[in-house]
């Protein structure tokens, strides 16, 4: 079979099992799959965010849990304000909450697209190792500014007393809850895709491969950059919306750059600048550590040398192992 | 008045104990071009393996004796098994790889120690405190760590300057085909690099063992901030990491406890304390960031 074919074999098979998991859940008696699975979609949609940043633009974001975390914020914070008013010192967020999603999560989503370009804008003026860092340093930043409001919990995070309200959906019930992630995901990634495939994303791997050939052909790289990171950013957002939803809390941990380490693990090891790859990456990953937690409860004793052989062994990660790719990819 | 003097020194213990840790990650760094975020790990072992020789011995001098080869040589094992492997590679391959040994490390000390946080007495010799400035006592374990950190400092800037070896560190840092091709055994360079530098780091973990909680991913808060000092004082640069981790230290400590006080003059007490707080822990971020966007190289860069 060829590649094409067995990519198509593959997100066949996936898109299939996704699609009918709830059933297939409900079918072998383990409902909990519902929700397990509900994760693993909110943060396919958060590493694909970062595969665009990391797979297509070369840009490597040791902080991109910090837009998944502000997006989680948002949702919460307004959750808060509807439930019990906001506290007496809020001054500027001093908002209105509300509970509608409608309402919540686009605005999640604008929040971190403007965090992203603040912080886009500052750190896309390095490059290399010092990109990193600062990528680094801007989240930890974040971690501790939402780490230091005792308003809204401080460590201890903040809880939601319920899931928001979508358009008349009880997103309370798991299984409509898990196909609005499905929804999203599939919704988000054919926008990448088409961005991918666009002007727009041929100037990004332009700038990938090489950055002076670009700007000498006349593109302001620096502008195409930092759209591509807000864009990322959004992405991340929507995913923090969903999580914040997903698990009826939020805390600053969701912001630590642990997390953002998860992250780029799901996309390395689901194989960057595939768009799916990062699903399945986070498929592994999150599938993995539940499988291994049954049998020990040390399970990162044998995650971190997988993901040294991975890394020392594989060029394109699991997906590419699936699909039979090795050495340039097309 | 003396507030201010204690917290100096405090800066200073703390930039000691970043100097340990920066000196070997900057050296990696500037020599084999590796981001090691299982540096921290290094640092953690020193203190498991400090705590429990103290405790099994009752002598810290052999804690700290035992600490040291230990770390160098679990450094000397994971650079010959993984990180070989990956000079080749690019900063992505390396982040995760070295990603995936700090979470091999924080297991592995969780089985050997269990999850319970130990606890390390300061030694009784330097259990007391001193008054290098009448009317300001000061605890001696913390001057011991300042005394040890500028003695270490010395030594390392006596090796890199003023001996074979570290003519051959510095050769392979700028040039490290040249440094081949001239006969130095880079390979070897390499492991007794990496080995050095994780020994600092375990020496770094003993003594912050009696201070702070010995428990499974203490390395991680310590490599961050590591990492903000390699960083503004220039990656590759020993002097930069001296001097990087000096101010980073005293720019954390300082800000941590006169920001609150500072701001109640602008502020409403409580809003104060709040904001106080989250700018103090917010501070060598910002201080980073800062030296990024003004000097990208760091302040103190290697000569290129």
């Amino acid at each position: 079979m060829t590649i094409t074919g067995r990519k198509r074999l593959l997100c066949t098979a996936g898109a299939g099992l996704l699609i009918f998991l709830p059933a297939l859940a409900g079918f072998g008696g383990e409902p909990f799959m519902v929700s397990l699975f509900s994760r693993i979609l909110i943060y396919a949609i958060a590493a694909v965010s970062l595969d665009l940043l990391l797979g297509f633009g070369a840009m490597v974001s040791l902080g991109h849990a910090a837009f998944f975390g502000v997006g989680a914020y948002v949702v919460a914070i307004l959750a808060f304000h509807a439930s019990q008013g906001a506290p007496p010192d809020a001054g500027l967020l001093s908002l209105a909450g509300t509970n509608n999603a409608l309402i919540a999560w686009p605005l999640a989503v604008m929040v971190s697209a403007l965090v992203a370009c603040v912080i886009g804008a500052l750190s896309l003026r390095t490059s290399g190792i010092h990109f990193i860092m600062i990528t680094l340093a801007f989240a930890q930043m974040l971690f501790y500014f939402f780490d230091s409001l005792q308003a809204y919990g401080g460590d201890d995070g903040l809880s939601i007393w319920r899931r928001n309200d979508l358009a008349g959906l009880d997103l309370a019930d798991d299984t409509t809850f898990y196909y609005v992630c499905l929804t999203s995901l599939g919704i988000f990634l054919l926008l990448c895709r088409r961005l991918v495939q666009s002007r727009f994303g041929m100037v990004i791997r332009g700038c990938a491969q090489n950055e002076q050939r670009m700007r000498a052909l006349g593109f302001p790289t620096y502008r195409y950059k930092l759209l591509c990171f807000a864009i990322a950013g959004a992405g991340a957002g929507l995913a923090g919306a969903l999580i914040a939803n997903q698990t009826e809390y939020v805390s600053p941990s969701l912001l630590h750059w642990t997390r953002s380490g998860e992250l780029l693990v799901m996309v390395i090891l689901g194989g960057m600048g595939t768009l799916i790859g990062p699903v399945f990456g986070a498929m592994t990953l999150l599938l993995g550590e539940d499988v291994l937690a049954m049998f020990t409860e040390h399970w990162q004793l044998y995650l971190g040398p997988f993901l040294v052989l991975i890394v020392l062994t594989t060029r394109r990660g699991v997906y590419g192992l699936l699909i039979g790719r090795g050495g340039h990819g097309d | 008045m003396l507030l201010l003097l204690e917290q100096i020194f405090n800066g200073l213990q703390l930039g000691v104990m970043l100097f340990l840790m920066a000196a070997g990650l900057t050296l990696v760094f500037g020599i084999m071009r590796l981001i090691n975020l299982a540096h921290g790990s290094m640092y953690m072992l020193g203190a498991f393996v400090a705590a429990t020789v103290t405790e099994a011995s009752g002598s810290f001098l052999l804690g700290l004796l035992a600490a040291l080869p230990a770390a160098a040589a679990v450094g000397w094992l994971i650079e010959a098994l993984v990180l070989r492997h990956l000079y080749a590679r690019d900063h992505l391959d390396q982040v995760l790889a070295t990603f995936g040994l700090l979470l091999f490390f924080n297991a592995l000390v969780q089985i050997l120690w269990g999850r319970q946080p130990l606890f390390m007495d300061v030694p009784a010799v330097l259990a007391g405190s001193v008054e290098l400035i009448p009317g300001v006592p000061y605890p001696a374990f913390r001057l011991a760590i300042i005394v040890t950190g500028l003695l270490v400092a010395g030594a390392l800037y006596f090796l890199i300057s003023h001996t074979r070896l570290g003519m051959q560190i510095r050769a392979s840092a700028s040039n490290r085909e040249m440094a081949e091709a001239i006969g130095i055994n880079t390979p070897m360079l390499y492991s007794l690099v990496f080995a050095l530098g994780a020994a600092l780091a375990g020496l770094a973990g003993s003594m912050a063992a009696p201070i702070l909680a010995v428990e499974s991913g203490m390395g991680e808060s310590i490599l961050i901030e590591t990492f903000v000092v390699i960083v503004i004082g220039g990656l590759g640069s020993i002097r930069g990491a001296f001097l990087g981790a000096l101010l980073v230290g005293l720019v954390d400590t300082l800000a941590r406890a006169f920001l609150p006080t500072l701001l109640r003059s602008l502020l409403p007490a409580a809003a104060a304390d709040g904001a106080g707080a989250s700018l103090a822990s917010m501070s060598i971020y910002m201080l980073m960031a800062a030296v990024l966007l003004w000097r990208p190289r760091g302040l103190f860069p290697a000569p290129a």
